[in-house]
């Protein structure tokens, strides 16, 4: 065994009180020197804080005085520090790769609470690093090149910012949009609180930028179908969707959607209080200026006939013959702002949106509001033309609600304040506001909700019970008509039953419907509400577990636009980094297979599903390319011959740790370890 | 081969201080998902029993037999399997791969006369520490009832086999068949 030549360094750090009130980290430290020195420990110390400079620097000084050979720290997650201390080792002359972290913090003291039991496992896990350590070789990181083009996935107010970001700096983008026009959901607002900027003002001009920038190629109507590669590399396919106009004919004249004689309900844009044609733009800042005809609904694919749109066209540029097409790409990094879709209050039957005409989402209220939406920014009821004397606004519509979700959706609270100033602006209505609590912790947020309250709005503190048009009252008749909101008023501790004529539902953000394809597609990870799990929530926000995916905006979870549009540049901020080096360090975790052992037999060859293993016919052998490898090590076991070693998860590691692990009783103790 | 005990096993029925039978078990955790599960329990200082020691490999995939024969020729009394969700391996579909090895390994060990349940497999998602800590502790409860397994310790079960099968052979002693 080779674990007697080396000469390996114990790090038990304390982490404060972290691991120190639940392990007893002196013990545990002075065992790892007493009964693992026949294991080649040399030295076992610990440490407060071992990734304070000062406990590294004990780290690289014993490295550089006792000739250690291995070292192995017990803290927190590798997931953690793992960098830090490969870090200290590389420093001090010893290949970063025989180090090796074990994890004492959230496996063992954050998650027990018996001392002794705690103690004991955290002896048994540093038993198994030890043994594990000794078999490490000394490898050297995989240095892959950054393919210094980007993709960027969602055209809203995040992905914007990232391409721009990016582009900006000089390097090529794909953005790639679903909708006809980039934009997303700002796009769609009439003003942004607090400042009440207006949201066209703002995002209009950074779209046209985006449209026009010399670095980015818009990909709109269209969409992601495969993801081939890995961090530097990857090849994308993007389907983009027929449009049925020639982009390098087309003006932009709108002639088009003019002439077209069918309307439908535009339930994306105007969020279904509005019409669109079938041939359109969604409205009339899109970028970019190509409308596109919506197969599905045109007669001309329905029937046969109708062409207006050929007919009236200065240019010539209506092409019913497009097909869609799929367009390969390679980037080295991609960005997901894939964004949000609002909860669908329907779902809350008691609230009555969709049975109760006036009864509007906050999107409908959004598309009201704006002056260019269906109603020319008139806050009117369903009819079209009563102006409401009474609006109640209800928070937390399918948010903080562990019958739907559980999670607050962050910027209804401050959406709700601008309602109610929105309503207070364009009306001379009563205005009330039902609330569980006002979250407003932004820059100048709690400003804007004292300056509400001073407008006069009502807040009614608890969550709405119900919104009918049924009276129950005599004291009601009154109201024949119009809508009754009943509510808890925690704060006055009665039951209220309030008349208004105008609901407001602020419903929550969900994660997009098909967020777990998306998931899988760019195989990364999604928490069970379906927002994308970064890598670390606190100091890794914006990358994904997956080297080479970063996410912005909403796809991470409900965030207002300033939070979206800082994601967006932090991901461009990452990979302009890793675009400037041209090429990066990968973890050399591959398998390699020994050819003097391989019989042919290719047991392994449809395991991979990277296509990695290549058979060589004429020599009967097969091989793992590098470069394809992502060190899954699924081939390894299934060979019957033991020709497949993976390197940083060798059979040898694995085996020796399990030895280790198992040398400490339940209770503590060492056990006379079973010659393997 | 007769392995000596100098010392209590870990998996007799009371250690040498008389308390309750504590089953010591090994984990494999996958990188991208269970291990994560793990951290994120911890992370939240979601409380689970102590008996399980994990062991992180980049994929459930990776997850040689003979890993698992050799955790209980070494004294553990269960070993847990732990990986991304089906559909949602880091690596695709090697998670798939792991659950036909599990299927048929477990076959192997009842053959080999332990009782399948000393082998658990449970999926957990980086986002489940909550689901991760009450797997654990829901197996730990299960082989705590089946009591110490003590194979290769006391010779109360017909180690031999197994012993060769994990040692000396290596990855090679696994059928070829249950891995492909």
């Amino acid at each position: 065994m080779s674990s007697a030549q080396e000469r390996i360094g114990v790090y038990v750090c304390h982490c404060g009180s972290n691991i120190a009130a639940t392990v007893d980290v002196e013990a545990v430290s002075e065992w790892a020197g007493e009964e693992l020195a026949d294991r080649g420990v040399v030295i076992a110390r610990n440490d407060k804080f071992m990734c304070s400079s000062s406990g590294q620097e004990v780290v690289e000084k014993d490295i550089a005085e006792l000739g250690l050979t291995r070292v192995v720290v017990a803290a927190c997650s590798p997931h953690m520090h793992e960098k830090t201390f490969r870090g200290a080792c590389a420093r001090a002359g010893l290949n970063p790769y025989l180090c090796e972290l074990v994890s004492i913090r959230e496996q063992v003291s954050w998650v027990h609470t018996d001392r002794e039991a705690a103690t004991a496992k955290a002896k048994a896990v540093i038993a198994g690093g030890v043994l594990r350590v000794a078999e490490q070789v000394p490898l050297e990181p995989l240095r892959v090149p950054i393919h210094p083009a980007t993709l960027v996935v969602g055209g809203g107010i995040a992905g914007i910012s990232a391409a721009l970001e990016i582009a900006d700096a000089g390097f090529a983008v794909h953005l790639v949009e679903r909708q006809p026009s980039i934009g997303g959901h700002m796009a769609q607002f009439d003003k942004t609180f607090p400042t009440l900027d207006c949201a066209a003002c703002i995002l209009t001009p950074r779209m046209v930028e985006a449209g026009m920038h010399k670095n980015i190629t818009l990909h709109t109507w269209s969409e992601v179908t495969d993801v081939k590669g890995y961090v530097g590399n990857f090849t994308v396919t993007i389907k983009e969707r027929a449009r049925y106009i020639n982009a390098e004919l087309c003006t932009g004249c709108g002639i088009c959607q003019e002439k077209c004689p069918i309307r439908v309900q535009d339930n994306v844009f105007e969020a279904g209080l509005g019409f669109r044609k079938v041939a359109y733009l969604p409205f009339p800042q899109a970028v970019p200026k190509y409308p596109v005809i919506d197969g599905p609904n045109c007669t001309y694919f329905e029937k046969g006939t109708c062409k207006a749109c050929e007919k009236f066209c200065p240019t010539d540029a209506i092409d019913f013959t497009q097909v869609d097409k799929d367009v390969v790409v390679e980037v080295g990094n991609i960005v997901l702002a894939t964004g949000f879709e609002l909860f669908d209050a329907r779902r809350i039957e008691q609230y009555g949106y969709g049975r109760l005409p006036n009864v509007f989402t906050s999107l409908e209220f959004e598309r009201m509001s704006n002056a260019a939406g269906p109603t020319n920014g008139r806050i009117v009821l369903r009819d079209g033309v009563t102006e409401p004397k009474t609006v109640g606004i209800v928070h937390c519509v399918g948010s903080r609600d562990r019958n739907y979700n559980a999670y607050c959706s962050a910027i209804c609270c401050m959406q709700s304040l601008k309602f109610a100033h929105l309503v207070g602006e364009h009306t001379d209505a009563t205005i009330y506001n039902f609330y569980i609590d006002i979250r407003a912790g932004g820059k100048a947020y709690d400003e804007f909700y004292q300056r509400v309250l001073e407008e006069g709005t009502i807040f009614v503190r608890g969550r709405v019970a119900e919104v009918t048009d049924t009276l129950r009252l005599p004291a009601e008749a009154a109201d024949e008509g119009r809508l009754m909101i009943q509510v808890e008023d925690t704060l006055a501790g009665k039951q209220r039953r309030i008349p208004v004529d105008m609901v407001v539902l602020s419903a929550g953000l969900e994660p997009p419907a098909d967020a777990k394809e998306t998931a899988r597609l760019f195989g990364i990870s999604c928490s069970s509400d379906g927002w994308v799990i970064e890598r670390h929530p606190k100091l890794d926000p914006v990358a994904t577990m997956t080297d080479g995916v970063f996410a912005a905006g909403c796809a991470l979870g409900p965030r207002d636009i300033p939070a979206s549009v800082s994601n967006g540049a932090a991901a461009a901020a990452r990979i302009l980094g890793r675009i400037q080096q041209k090429e990066m360090a990968l973890e050399p975790v591959r398998a390699s297979v020994d050819e003097a052992r391989c019989s042919g037999c290719r047991i392994c060859n449809d395991l991979c599903p990277y296509n990695a293993i290549i058979f060589h016919a004429d020599r009967m052998v097969t091989e793992v390319n590098p470069a394809l490898c992502q060190g899954c090590g699924t081939c390894i076991p299934a060979c019957p011959a033991g020709a497949i070693s993976g390197t940083g998860f060798s059979d040898a590691q694995i085996l020796s740790q399990i030895e280790g692990l198992l040398m400490v009783s339940a209770s503590g103790q060492l056990r006379e370890v079973v010659p393997a | 081969m007769s392995a000596t005990t100098t010392q209590a096993p870990v998996g007799a029925a009371t250690d040498s201080a008389g308390a309750a039978f504590e089953p010591v078990m090994i984990g494999f955790t996958c990188n991208w998902c269970s291990y994560r599960a793990a951290d994120l329990a911890g992370t939240a200082r979601i409380k689970y029993p102590p008996n399980v020691r994990l062991i992180r490999l980049m994929c459930s995939g990776r997850l040689d037999p003979a890993f698992v024969l050799k955790a209980f020729a070494g004294g553990a009394d269960g070993v847990m399997v732990s990986g991304c969700w089906p559909g949602e391996c880091h690596y695709i579909e090697q998670n798939i791969k792991a659950l036909r090895r599990f299927v048929l390994l477990r076959r192997v060990i009842e053959a080999m006369g332990i009782e399948p349940a000393r082998l658990q497999l449970v999926w957990a998602s980086a986002a489940e520490g909550q689901r991760f800590a009450h797997e654990v502790g829901r197996i730990v409860e299960e082989v705590r009832a089946l009591g110490p397994l003590g194979w290769g310790r006391d010779g109360a079960r017909p180690h031999e086999s197994i012993a060769a099968v994990s040692t000396a052979a290596g990855p090679a002693a696994v059928p070829a068949e249950v891995t492909a």
